[in-house]
């Protein structure tokens, strides 16, 4: 995906600087308010897990397929994990039709790399013949409607996915595999959430909205498990933070993850029991 | 994956012998290639990386260009004999997002706003890596662009913090990166004690993150030494050669 230019009018920038002194923002939400979380588990039968997930106006749609693959030779008996995120046209006005570009690449690159720190999935559970074959698993993220943070959108839409992804059971006779009918959990073992912040001016918001995103100087991304410990992190944007300023989206942050993730829960519960 | 190799032996020494807060051993070379506006060539351990800097010039596709600033373009490459494996030449998916966290790493030195409509680029090739070579990479870009006499807030100098069998340990290796418990890259404008690159793989607590960040300080600081120790070499001379 290319990206157009995206302007903002300088009014507009200042109507939201001036409301961050006032610690508030132009949604009207407090500094380190996140927005409503919703999420759909399961929207897509075809997919072997799917998720929905809203942040505010933010959409995105995760999926997960699962194939029969070969392993990497440096993990012979684990099996693979491949995030792949591509911002379409849909989503914004500023999406361009293309390849993969830099913020696509980036997004799926820290998805991923938060879920394999964290190990959210077992990957040893997934190997069916060491060194020759394994479970592969594809998590394809596409954004549907961008009012900015699309980074948490997309960590929570892939994480939401894998909670309920059931991939088929298989017996192995004389190295033949065979697949069955019968479906099985994925071996989720630890939770991966994403919480980003930007920083605009001397103020740090989390969750930014898209308008906050076109005028931030900064930003930064922390995933955390469920012990609260960092498993990714990622800063972006032209501008700079001090390490103090880092210190406190972590200790925040940490605090917002666990409030995410009781939400995620309970919303799975809800979806399982209907 | 092979069984994993003891990082850290009973006397608290890594695989190369360096200490916990211990740096590889850098050298900087300012003003390497002739065709180039500025450039720089490091070897940090076993990683070997040249650096261009064009510009600023006028950029091409013109309808690329901003009214108000120049566009800071960065490409990241690996040779493919960089690496134990052939690396494909192409560029891969890590590379394209370490071009974009580079050139967000070097942005905040510069005054793009003084020369709008303009291009500044930095070519990054690594002719061989050993760990750490993004760091490594911002370290001689930031001495390139001021090779290049670009105006500059700072220089930006960068080095990757980790933890080794447990232990928060400064300037990762290769060996170290891949099987350590996390990686931490950082970069700084050491002079003005800001942050322009952070990123982290791996499973670090809050305190851990605090006590990488103050490592990674006190190693960039020696670095920051070195850059400008560098330049000076290249602009000052020994004084002999001019007498």
């Amino acid at each position: 995906m290319a990206k157009s230019e995206e302007i903002i009018p300088i009014i507009k920038k200042k109507t939201i600087e001036a409301l961050l002194e006032k610690n508030t923002r132009i949604d009207g939400r407090k500094l380190d308010e996140y927005r409503e979380i919703s999420v759909e588990f399961n929207v897509i039968e075809k997919a072997e897990g799917s998720a929905i997930v809203n942040i505010g106006n933010t959409m995105v749609i995760a999926g997960v397929k699962s194939v029969l693959g070969k392993p990497f030779s440096d993990t012979p008996d684990e099996g693979v994990l491949i995030v792949n995120t591509e911002l379409i046209p849909l989503a914004s006005p500023t999406f361009e039709p293309g390849p993969p570009g830099e913020d696509d690449i980036e997004i799926a690159r820290v998805v991923d790399r938060g879920i394999r720190s964290a190990k959210v999935v077992d990957l040893k559970k997934l190997c069916i013949v060491p060194g020759k074959s394994v479970w592969a698993l594809y998590i394809d993220i596409y954004a549907l409607n961008h009012d900015g943070n699309l980074m948490d959108a997309s960590g929570l839409a892939a994480y939401c996915a894998l909670l309920c992804t059931k991939i088929p059971k298989h017996s192995v006779e004389n190295e033949t595999i065979k697949i069955l009918e019968e479906k099985e959990d994925l071996p989720i073992q630890h939770e991966a959430i994403p919480v980003t912040f930007a920083k605009i001016g001397e103020k740090i918001v989390v969750d930014p909205c898209y308008e906050e995103e076109l005028i931030m100087d900064a930003r930064l991304t922390i995933s955390f498990n469920e012990e609260g410990k960092i498993c990714a992190i990622q800063k972006g944007g032209r501008g700079m933070f001090t390490a103090d300023e880092i210190m406190y989206c972590a200790e925040l942050g940490r605090k917002i993850s666990r409030e995410i993730s009781e939400k995620i829960r309970r919303m799975l519960e809800n979806a399982q029991s209907t | 994956m092979k069984e994993k190799p003891v990082l850290l032996n009973e006397e608290g020494l890594r695989v190369d012998g360096r200490k916990l807060d211990e740096l590889r051993p850098i050298e900087i070379k300012v003003g390497v290639l002739k065709n180039a506006d500025g450039s720089a060539y490091i070897v940090q351990g076993k990683n070997k990386i040249m650096v261009a800097v064009y510009g600023p010039r006028e950029l091409h596709p013109r309808h690329l260009s901003l009214p108000d600033r120049a566009v800071l373009r960065c490409r990241y490459h690996m040779a493919p004999f960089s690496v134990p494996e052939r690396k494909s030449p192409a560029p891969s998916r890590r590379e394209v997002e370490l071009s974009k966290v580079i050139r967000q790493a070097l942005e905040p030195a510069l005054f793009l706003e003084m020369f709008p409509r303009t291009s500044i680029d930095v070519f990054i090739e690594v002719l061989q890596a050993d760990g750490g070579t993004r760091c490594a990479s911002i370290t001689a870009a930031a001495v390139a662009l001021a090779d290049a006499g670009i105006p500059m807030r700072d220089l930006v100098a960068a080095v990757a913090v980790g933890k080794i069998d447990g232990k928060i340990a400064l300037d990762l290796n290769h060996l170290e990166d891949q099987y350590g418990e996390a990686d931490i890259p950082v970069a700084m404008m050491p002079g003005l004690n800001q942050i322009t690159l952070l990123q982290a793989d791996g499973l670090i607590t809050i305190e851990e993150l605090k006590e990488a960040l103050e490592l990674a300080k006190s190693g960039i600081m020696q670095i920051y030494k070195k850059q400008k120790e560098a330049l000076k070499s290249k602009y000052i001379g020994s004084g002999e050669e001019l007498g």
